[in-house]
């Protein structure tokens, strides 16, 4: 059941929008959001939400993936668009019912904010999506690089993150197999209320911390073993490349936000 | 031409206090005088404690001894400047696969060794390549080793140590935790090495694994207690016995026969051997009865 989670999905492929350097994408994403937030009206929106649905078309990534991704934040969205329906107040009711009255402001900030928070999603999901999480540890040490100066760990931080990447299914499973033990041992799991929950959790904890602990060791031996000394003089075997491609996409991303950033001032 | 020589070596576990100070000193290892001869296959026997990871981690500068000395290649392992070049010439593979594998994806675990030694990616992709298609996993390369099975993961992690092109692998215990399918498989893989001129230290507790090598040594309570061919140290089942350890099933059979008067050789190390000294005795027998 722990199983079915997955992290950090990647889609294999071939497309222009995986072959651009993963470092790009990640600075397009933080673009991405930006525009969406520059953008104040229905049409700027919309312009942001085409562009990223043309992403999808040329990444190849199914659009199914799209309603994948927004699963999560279901709640959110419900949430953010009950709250400004009712709460944001104008000059025309729309309306009026009981104690409930609907304003047309209302309306249009709450539909604007749902369409908002979905597109900005959608866009950050293709970024998972397109680049292995390999990839993208890479693109974040090579970002982070310039902090290097200021004694901030950017290695070791990269690779938290890639032995993290590594760990999550092994723990996910092993504590998949605990729990099961545990059960056969007749601990109640599926206890009710915090207190008797938070209860149950410490057979299931203490194996694993243990557990974890033994496999860092192990891990850290293994590692030495190989000959690994920090990111000092480390070589990669895939290198970051940026190409002609990735300063063309660059320049249209830009576009577009000018196109936003007009329109704006236009209505 | 020896690879590893350990003279004399004596190794304390040491175990602290929360301030630091040493409370109690954990004797592992007790004078270990042991030469390897490049491109020999050396099994190292032993029950639960008796010393042997301890040994392991020596010969890499894992460990450092608190008394006497250990070379590889000539080179002492304390020497703290040329670490790496004694870690590159002596590779090591451990029990549990899962828990060295490094990467999310395969080739790139093959490749952590080279990333850590600087070498540049055209020469990394040519070596990765060439130590995964000779453990045969070239086909996996681009999976999660989370995915693999068994013995295809320790084949992973034995290529991650071929790509730095070591003179000797020292494994400890690598099929400890595969099913038989996967135990053969990386059998056959240590063997295939060792026939490519790799020297071999395999640290096992599977007697039929210890009786492929070509010498054996058998520890207890942190010292070399025996050491010869798998032949010489089987025929002594008392001894072995007596320090905790089985001897090979046929080898077994044939001990028990033997003991019960009948006339088999003392050295039978495999079934084959077995069947057919049977064979000739029950021979005998039949023409004894007519
Ligand atoms: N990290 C450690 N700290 C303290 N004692 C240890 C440690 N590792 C092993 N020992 C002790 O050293 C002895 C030899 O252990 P080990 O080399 O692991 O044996 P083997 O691999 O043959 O089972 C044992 O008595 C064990 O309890
Ligand atoms: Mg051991």
């Amino acid at each position: 059941m722990l199983k079915d989670i997955t992290i950090g999905q990647y889609f294999p492929g071939d497309s222009v929008i995986h072959r651009l350097d993963a470092r790009f994408k990640i600075v397009f994403s933080i673009l991405a959001a930006a525009m969406l937030f520059t953008a104040q009206n229905f049409i700027g929106l919309g312009i942001a939400a085409v562009f990223i649905i043309m992403c999808y078309a040329v990444s190849g990534i199914r659009f199914r993936m799209i309603l994948k991704s927004l699963k999560p934040i279901v709640p959110l969205i419900i949430f953010t668009g009950v709250l400004n329906l009712f709460f944001i107040k104008g000059e025309e009711i729309l309306l009026s019912w009981w104690i409930i009255t609907i304003h047309t402001d209302g309306l249009r900030t709450s539909a604007f904010m749902v369409v908002r928070i979905i597109t900005l999603i959608t866009g950050m999901s293709l970024l998972t999506y397109t680049s292995s999480p390999i990839m993208l540890t890479d693109a974040i040490e090579s970002l982070l690089s310039p902090l290097k100066k200021l004694r901030f760990p950017v290695h070791e931080l990269a690779m938290m993150m890639m032995i993290a990447l590594r760990f999550i299914p092994l723990l996910i499973e092993e504590t998949d197999k605990i729990m099961m033990a545990q059960k056969a041992r007749g601990a109640n799991l599926d206890a009710k209320g915090l207190i008797k929950k938070a209860k149950a959790l410490i057979p299931i904890l203490i194996p694993l911390f243990i557990s974890a602990f033994k496999r860092a060791n192990e891990l850290a031996m293994a590692m030495e073993c190989r000959c690994y000394r920090g990111g000092e003089g480390r070589t990669r075997l895939k290198k970051l490349k940026a190409s002609i491609l990735d300063f063309l996409a660059f320049g249209l991303i830009l576009c577009v936000f000018g196109i936003i950033i007009a329109n704006n001032f236009a209505f | 031409m020896e690879i590893i020589k350990t003279e004399n070596l004596y190794f304390d576990y040491e175990i602290y206090d929360d301030k630091g100070n040493v409370v109690e000193k954990n004797p592992a290892l007790h004078g270990v005088n042991l030469t390897v001869q490049k491109g020999e296959f050396l099994a190292v026997l032993g029950h639960n404690g008796s010393g042997k990871s301890t040994l392991a981690k020596h010969f890499n500068g894992i460990l450092l001894p608190s008394r006497g000395k250990v070379f590889v290649n000539n080179i002492d392992v304390s020497d703290d400047s040329r670490i790496y070049e004694i870690r590159q010439t002596v590779g090591m593979v451990f029990q549990n696969p899962d828990n060295q594998i490094v990467a999310a994806i395969v080739e790139e675990d093959v490749a952590f060794a080279l990333e850590n030694l600087g070498v540049p990616p055209d020469e990394i992709r040519e070596r990765i390549d060439e130590a995964m298609k000779l453990v045969d996993i070239y086909k996996y390369h681009k999976h999660a080793p989370h995915r693999l099975s068994g013995g295809q993961k320790q084949r992973v992690a034995i290529a991650g140590v071929i790509a730095m092109r070591p003179m000797c692998i020292v494994l400890d215990e690598p099929t400890a935790m595969l099913d038989p399918k996967g135990r053969k498989e990386v059998m056959g893989t240590i063997k295939m090495l060792n026939e490519k001129g790799i020297t071999i230290v395999l640290i096992t507790h599977y007697m039929e694994e210890a009786a492929q090598a070509r010498r054996v040594v058998v520890m207890d309570k942190g010292a070399i207690i025996m050491d010869g061919t798998p032949k010489e140290i089987f025929s002594e089942v008392e001894k072995l016995k007596a320090v905790g350890l089985d001897v090979p099933q046929v080898t077994e059979l044939a001990y028990e026969l033997r003991k019960a008067g009948v006339k088999l050789p003392a050295n039978i190390l495999n079934e084959d051997e077995c069947a057919k000294e049977l064979a000739v005795i029950l021979k005998e027998g039949r023409d004894l009865l007519q």
